[in-house]
């Protein structure tokens, strides 16, 4: 274990924590930003802490394909590759075959799949997908799992959820470097909350330093999505931090929390910022929409970072979407608001308000999150 | 605004060093206007452009067209023009009409009424009307007035028109101009007849303008036919007041540039090597210049730049430059651009432009000290013998 989680405040079951990690001592519940290919998109790192980011994803797929592996490590590893001095953590490589490739096929051996370099068959196996990763070297490595998509059903979701805990114990078996990298699992199991007990159950046996919940963020209705939360929030550990992979919009990021995740990750707040959406209190502002030509304000009057205390919307309506500059600055300004969304999530259950915190967070609260942030 | 030459080169030469002042800031020259794209560079947002030397880099080149559309004039004057909206209050603005990237001068289009460019939006027609409202919505500090720029191939009577025509939207424009031309450069054309751009030179010379944008370069001339021209027309400039050429960027463009005795430079050099993957590498001065001779390897680039997208660069942990003072060199490698071009990530514009643009400041840096000096004419020499030496030497070593 090259990690320690310590919870400093609760509020029910959100919890307010530090978790530290061998690049970095964080807080959270935190938001991490993706950066595919050794970057997050327009983004240099020195913007990144300024905005305040803790963590960021590599996607190992994509690492593996370019520039490989064996040339990060031959060069010293992503930190150094890329100079980033905070905390990376690395997805086990399968999500990203199962959604992009032809021909992703699943076996007891690991995924095949077509080589989109030149169409040769391939395999990845838990032992390869943990090699590669240990040769990237981020704080935190993910587990190879057997992810199906929650909208399906049938016997397939049950094969996987058992594989996903055959394969947990060929990553350990696998995994050289414990001492400066962790190893998360993931609980899989669909909808059905017999397998996700059995998965959870499994992964927590295995004694790892942290856990992931996965298979989720895919479509499924809000209320499948957050019992699923809530039910494997309850049977992880106290003690060890809880990742809700794929998550996402900030309305689910604070529920989630107060459910007792304290991780998340998703492409939306950079993707969105390349499509003229920045992130508001309120929700989502369209700056591609013809009524911000003539409109004076900032993004957002309560926000502090570089881009709202300098700009106007008029200005990035003519921007975005067309000058690489709209996307670079939009995506920094979701990055400070998603970064800003960390901090107060962790000091309102840290000072005793998260709930003042939640109800003023979005007015338009859904019932179910009102509800649930209620819950013991 | 204030100019004024504080050194000239001795027997003859015209290269000078001068002092650019406007409001609070001064600015030496020779000089560089950085390129922009509506206002602010393609690439680096204001917290990086600000990491780069100062005052130089307060320089900006704005393309007043880029804002034809949107936002409406009356947004951006309540928004508080250029400076506020570009949250750049500091930085000394010269606006120019047509530039080389999104806002191309369509000579064929250019009639009686109006300039016409080729824009992403399509053609649009400018007339000096609409222009003088944009200026004075967006209030640089100083403008170009609009021209009508040929290409060099145009038959006599289409470079004729378009002397004329420029003079008069200069009239025109300095008529509509609240400050009555205090802060315009008058433009000069005439393309290649060295007569019409004497003319042109001289014509503009009378008008009250702070200073002159010579434009009609770059578009078709032969480099040899360029020096003359250029020389033709400073001549015939007053030498009190500054001189900015466009579109000629290249070292070498802007050595013969200066030794005719212009001021600032306005190109989008940086923009096209960053564009390309090219970094520069050139040696700035003549200490840099020896320790260079000798150790460079040709296989990626040339002497001036290295093309990073080349496989020979997967594992260089060097910096593009040793010793390069500027944020690239200072936290990233070869290694890391070479990746970040192969994989089309923004990033790698974005490290490349500060590192480019970094690069040619501190050449203009050093011509101002060669000129400071009064060796002008020694350091252009020698750039110039160096660089063929190095081409000589790579060609040898194929």
């Amino acid at each position: 274990m090259a990690l320690r989680f310590e919870v400093l405040g609760r509020f029910n079951r959100a919890r307010a924590a530090r978790l530290t990690l061998p690049h970095f001592t964080c807080q959270t519940p935190l938001f991490m930003p993706v950066g595919t290919q050794g970057t997050i998109k327009g983004l240099t790192t020195d913007q990144l802490e300024t905005i305040g980011c803790q963590i960021i994803l590599g996607n190992t797929y994509h690492l593996e394909l370019r520039p490989g592996s064996q040339l990060i490590d031959d060069l010293g590893g992503l930190h150094k590759f890329m100079n980033w001095k905070r905390a990376l953590l690395t997805d086990s490589g399968g999500f990203q075959m199962v959604s992009l490739l032809h021909l992703a096929d699943i076996t007891e051996e690991g995924v095949t799949f077509q080589s989109p370099v030149d169409g040769k068959p391939m395999l990845l196996t838990p032992e390869e997908s943990i090699n590669i990763q240990n040769n990237i070297g981020a704080d935190i490595i993910m587990a190879l799992d057997d992810v199906v998509k929650t909208t399906i059903t049938g016997p397939r979701i049950e094969e996987a959820m058992y594989r996903t805990l055959r394969w947990i114990d060929r990553c350990i078996a696998a995994h050289k470097k414990p001492d400066v990298q962790n190893l998360f699992g993931i609980v899989q199991g669909g909808l059905d909350p017999v397998l996700r007990d059995i998965c959870v159950r499994g992964l927590v046996e295995r004694n790892l330093p942290g856990y992931a919940i996965g298979g989720l963020a895919g479509g499924e209705d809000k209320d499948s999505f957050w019992r699923v939360v809530a039910q494997c929030t309850a049977g992880l550990p106290e003690d060890k931090p809880r990742y809700v992979m794929g998550v996402g919009y900030p309305l689910d990021i604070v529920v989630c929390s107060a459910l007792g995740a304290d991780m998340y990750d998703c492409v939306y707040p950079t993707r969105t910022a390349r499509f003229g959406s920045a992130l508001v209190p309120e929700g989502v502002l369209k700056l591609k929409q013809n009524a911000m030509a003539t409109d004076e304000r900032p993004i957002d009057p309560s926000c502090p970072c570089m881009v709202c205390k300098n700009y106007t919307r008029a200005y990035l309506h003519c921007l975005v979407t067309k000058d690489p500059m709209g996307s670079q600055l939009l995506s920094y300004h979701n990055l400070s608001f998603m970064a800003r969304l960390s901090r107060d999530l962790h000091m309102s259950i840290l000072e005793g308000r998260f709930p003042e915190y939640v109800v003023s967070f979005d007015i338009n609260l859904p019932d179910y999150s009102v509800k649930l942030c209620a819950v013991k | 605004m204030r100019f004024a030459v504080t050194k000239v080169c001795a027997s003859g030469a015209k290269a000078r060093a001068g002092l650019l002042q406007i409001g609070s800031s001064g600015v030496e020259t020779p000089a560089l206007l950085l390129s922009t794209r509506k206002g602010l560079p393609a690439f680096m947002s204001p917290d990086l452009l600000s990491s780069l030397p100062l005052p130089d880099s307060l320089l900006l080149n704005v393309c007043p067209t880029h804002f034809i559309e949107v936002p409406p004039s009356k947004t951006i004057s309540n928004i508080g023009g250029l400076h506020r909206m570009l949250g750049l209050p500091d930085h000394i603005l010269v606006a120019a009409a047509g530039e080389s990237t999104e806002c191309l001068p369509s000579s064929d289009a250019t009639n009686k009424f109006g300039a016409s460019f080729e824009t992403p939006a399509g053609r649009k027609l400018v007339k000096p009307s609409d222009y003088m409202e944009l200026i004075s919505c967006l209030q640089p500090n100083l403008w170009a007035s609009l021209a009508d720029e040929v290409p060099a191939w145009v038959n006599e009577k289409r470079n004729k028109t378009s002397v004329e025509r420029t003079l008069r939207w200069l009239d025109a424009c300095i008529a509509l101009d609240a400050a009555s031309g205090r802060n315009s450069l008058g433009v000069v054309v005439g393309g290649s007849s060295i007569e019409q751009r004497k003319l042109c030179a001289t014509e503009v010379s009378k008008r009250n303008v702070s200073g002159f944008w010579i434009g009609g370069f770059g578009l078709g001339e032969s480099v040899e036919e360029r020096c003359s021209l250029l020389n033709a027309v400073t001549d015939c400039l007053p030498l009190e007041k500054p001189r900015i050429v466009s579109r000629l960027g290249l070292p070498e463009e802007v050595l013969e540039g200066v030794a005719s005795g212009i001021d600032l430079f306005d190109s989008t050099y940086i923009y096209q090597l960053t564009m390309g993957g090219f970094a520069l590498i050139f040696p700035i001065d003549m200490v840099e210049r020896e320790m260079q001779n000798g150790v460079f390897d040709s296989s990626a680039g040339d002497s001036a730049k290295i093309n990073l997208r080349a496989t020979t660069y997967r594992k260089d942990m060097s910096r593009i430059v040793d010793g390069c003072t500027c944020f690239t060199c200072q936290n990233h490698t070869r290694a890391y651009l070479n990746h970040l071009i192969n994989v089309h990530e923004m990033l790698a514009q974005i490290l490349l432009e500060i590192h480019n643009t970094h690069h040619y400041l501190r050449f203009f840096r050093s011509i101002r000290e060669a000129i400071k000096a009064g060796e002008f004419d020694i350091f252009w020499k020698q750039f110039v013998e160096n660089r063929r030496s190095q081409i000589a030497a790579a060609a040898i070593r194929e």
